[in-house]
């Protein structure tokens, strides 16, 4: 009997949050344990519906395993429109502040919702989406586990909207980027190990003798999050039936476990992770070989090495002793090199083929993104030098920061792949349209720019403003002066936003498209067909 | 380079790879952390740090609850500025009962290290409820609803056996008396004497202006009064405290 397992598991699990709800210690528990019931009881009554007593049909072995890798991509594009748009929203409430709607959706709660939504939610299923992709290709080999891999894709789904629900009921831990409670974080522990075994344990099936570079990054993102997920997450649960814990650690050991997580959440769920994008996909694109093999075994040593010193330039002329901040500066300008050395393979990747830029919209995408990777990449060890962070520092700026990097790098990078893998998932010629890429492409670079440098001006004008002091040595500027003064570059910054959001939504309608297997008549993008002028 | 050569080894063993990335991922938080539970100077010697009041408890999870921490720093940098701006620098000692810590990471709206007696709880109230009423320039949230939620002492002492067992000082008389201290703290007429001597300095008033109940306005006012207040500072060692 087809899902029949599945089904006494699903019904299980729903009973359980029924029993939450039931004998709740506090409210937001009770509300989440609800949610938790209304989508477990949903999936179980889909599964019933789908349940077939024909015997089944044998798996054909050889085959790679697209079905979750389709969801995959399809869950990608569905995250990234939503997490974009709740951050277009929340930079409006910034600048209109009339737009916070007490209590669910005010700023405080809304803004969690946006960071996991597309770290965790777009970032982590075109992770999770384009690692099974690669590793079946690169080791030639079926993804290990059988349905493992679906229960990989939708347990990360049930995390997603369990995180997000929760925050908005006010469930949250209060550590960036590390916000769900305790019974998600356990709940994630569990379908992170599972992703762990599906991957490892396809590298170990290959048939390939050597594991491609790009499979270096996954496996070293996938085990190295795990261990930052865990520690930083260890706390004790004022009840089992409760939503609020207490963390383990306390004030300054605390602070600095957070953003020993919080940074390297950066440096391998957003660095290392994608970097595992950028060697299958550009190479691909390309259609070249990777620049340069050694240059890649320097670059991922010495990158996973090294971003994990960091996290002190967060806590630069705080209550962190000094040789911890000392330390994690050094560490993170040593780090412009590595980063710089990958920045390098990726681009010289485009040796003997740089008139793709011109031809083509995804390569220019990815060439872009990695454009931006590098940019970033130069900015924040700039930004944690002291000197720099003790204007930078709590300012604007660090968003800036943030998001030239993840609206550059990991949102580009992830178009180009999705762009890369669903015309061949579906087994479709080409896209719907290849001009809508092109809009996208601009659409989200004058996005980015708008973004980043409204940032860049309103980050260093605060900074400025707040340690201004007149001839006789008073301050100049009271708080509130320099927050009025703030008001037009959020104003541009919900305008960058909206542009970059924009272009999702003509990729969110080209892929849909693409799938339906419909290909738009267009005129080709300029320099595809070479227009041959006959000798005079 | 003979080196490189040798990597083939490990790009042929998965177990290797995974064992050796891990093993270099380790080293980091290795050093730079574990060293801060054991290095003694790591908190610095003062008088005056408690375990939070009940009340100053429940005020800090609705500050938490609520992502305060996302526009609100606790954590005054030793500049000229700062400590013009918001009083003496932060130490480690000051949250060295914050599980977790609320240093925060932007300044969207002004530091709250110090903001305690600052204000009147009337201003409070106000500003919580219409931020713009008194600040024009203000774009923070209203959080009016906080005066209509009523806070239930019953049970609170299970969030403070929750912090003993990460640490926090509490004793078995700060347990036992959680929810008479809750709901004490917020009224006036109560007798407060073991209150206080329980919790010196803690503030004790009627923060929301509403006599009738105690409300999660009242927990949030009397956590924003008492931030930055307790360490006293006339007998700090600066030089000492240095490292």
């Amino acid at each position: 009997m087809r899902y029949g397992a599945e089904i006494a598991w699903m019904s299980l699990a729903t009973f359980l949050a029924l029993l939450g709800a039931g004998f709740a210690a506090d409210a937001p528990f009770r509300a989440h344990m609800w949610v938790l019931f209304a989508v477990l009881a949903i999936g179980t009554i889909v599964l019933l519906r789908n349940v077939s007593f024909e015997p089944e049909q044998p798996v054909d072995q050889s085959a790679y395993m697209d079905g979750p890798i389709r969801y995959g991509a399809i869950a990608t594009v569905f995250w990234a429109v939503v997490g974009l748009l709740v951050g277009v929203v929340i930079a409006l409430q910034l600048a209109f502040p009339d737009l916070n709607l007490e209590p669910w959706f005010n700023f405080g709660r809304m803004r969690p919702l946006h960071t996991s939504a597309v770290i965790f939610a777009f970032g982590g299923n075109a992770l999770v989406a384009t690692s099974f992709y690669v590793v079946q290709r690169t080791c030639r080999a079926r993804l290990f586990g059988g349905n493992l891999a679906w229960y990989v894709f939708w347990g990360y789904q049930l995390f997603i909207v369990m995180a997000a629900t929760g925050y908005l009921l006010g469930i949250t831990q209060s550590r960036e980027y590390a916000e769900p409670e305790w019974y998600i974080d356990l709940f994630l522990t569990v379908v992170w190990v599972a992703y762990l075994a599906v991957f490892l344990g396809t590298i170990l099936k290959r048939k390939e003798p050597h594991i491609y570079v790009a499979n270096w990054f996954y496996l070293s993102f996938i085990v190295t999050i795990a261990m930052l997920h865990v520690v930083n997450n260890l706390a004790v649960p004022a009840s089992f039936v409760g939503s609020k814990s207490y963390s383990l650690f306390s004030g300054v050991q605390d602070a600095l476990t957070q953003w020993w997580y919080g940074h390297n959440a950066v440096g391998f769920f957003l660095t290392a992770g994608f970097l595992g994008m950028m060697y299958y996909f550009i190479p691909k694109q390309v259609n070249r070989p990777v620049y340069s093999y050694r240059l890649s075994i320097i670059h991922f040593w010495s990158l996973i090495f090294m971003y994990i010193w960091a996290g002190p330039h967060h806590l630069h002329y705080t209550a962190l002793p000094d040789w911890a901040q000392t330390l994690g500066m050094v560490f993170s300008i040593m780090l412009w090199m590595p980063s710089w050395g990958g920045m390098i393979n990726g681009l010289m990747t485009l040796s003997g083929a740089w008139d793709k830029l011109r031809t083509d919209p995804i390569v220019r995408m990815m060439v872009t993104a990695v454009a931006f990777y590098g940019m970033a990449t130069f900015e924040g060890p700039m930004m944690s030098i002291k000197a720099v962070n003790s204007l930078s520092h709590y300012t604007d700026w660090t968003i800036g920061h943030v998001h030239s990097g993840a609206l550059g790098w990991n949102g580009l990078i992830s178009f180009g792949a999705v762009y890369f893998m669903v015309p061949r998932l579906w087994n479709r010629e080409r896209l719907y349209s290849v001009r809508m890429v092109n809009w996208h492409f601009w659409l989200a670079t004058l996005g980015i720019v708008i973004y980043a440098a409204s940032m860049w001006v309103s980050g260093v004008m605060q900074g400025l403003m707040w340690r201004e002091y007149d001839e006789q040595g008073f301050l100049v500027y009271s708080f509130a002066e320099s927050v009025a003064a703030m008001h037009p570059y959020y104003v541009m910054r919900a305008l960058g936003g909206a542009l970059y959001l924009s272009g999702v939504v003509i990729m969110a309608w080209n892929i849909f498209m693409t799938i339906r297997g419909h290909q738009r008549e267009e005129v080709p993008t300029t320099g595809t067909t070479p227009a041959l002028q006959p000798a005079e | 380079m003979a080196l490189m050569d040798k990597h083939a080894l490990i790009e042929r063993n998965a177990t290797l790879l995974l064992v050796g990335s891990f093993l270099v991922v380790t080293i980091g938080g290795i050093v730079e952390i574990a060293p801060l539970f054991y290095l003694e100077n790591t908190i610095e010697k003062v008088e005056g740090m408690r375990p939070y009041s009940p009340l100053e408890l429940a005020g800090r999870n609705i500050y938490i609850r609520e992502g305060c921490y996302l526009c609100h720093s606790q954590m005054i940098r030793p500049f000229r500025d700062e400590v013009e701006r918001y009083g003496h620098y932060s130490l480690a000692a000051e949250s060295m009962y914050d599980h977790p810590f609320q240093w925060g990471s932007k300044r969207t709206g002004p530091d709250l290290a110090r903001v305690g007696d600052r204000y009147s709880n009337e201003w409070h109230v106000q500003h919580l409820s219409d931020p713009r009423s008194v600040v024009p320039e203000s774009i923070m949230p209203r959080y009016a609803f906080l005066k209509n939620v009523p806070l239930s002492p019953k049970g609170f002492s299970t969030q403070l056996v929750a912090n003993v067992d990460v640490g926090v000082p509490y004793t078995q008389e700060m347990i036992d008396n959680a929810d008479i201290d809750l709901a004490a703290q917020a009224n006036p007429s109560a007798d407060t004497s073991a209150l206080t001597k329980r919790y010196p300095k803690a503030k004790i008033g009627d923060f929301d202006g509403n006599p009738q109940q105690v409300t999660e306005m009242d927990a949030l006012v009397a956590y924003l009064q008492m931030l930055g207040t307790l360490v006293d500072f006339s007998t700090y060692d600066e030089a000492g405290g240095y490292r």
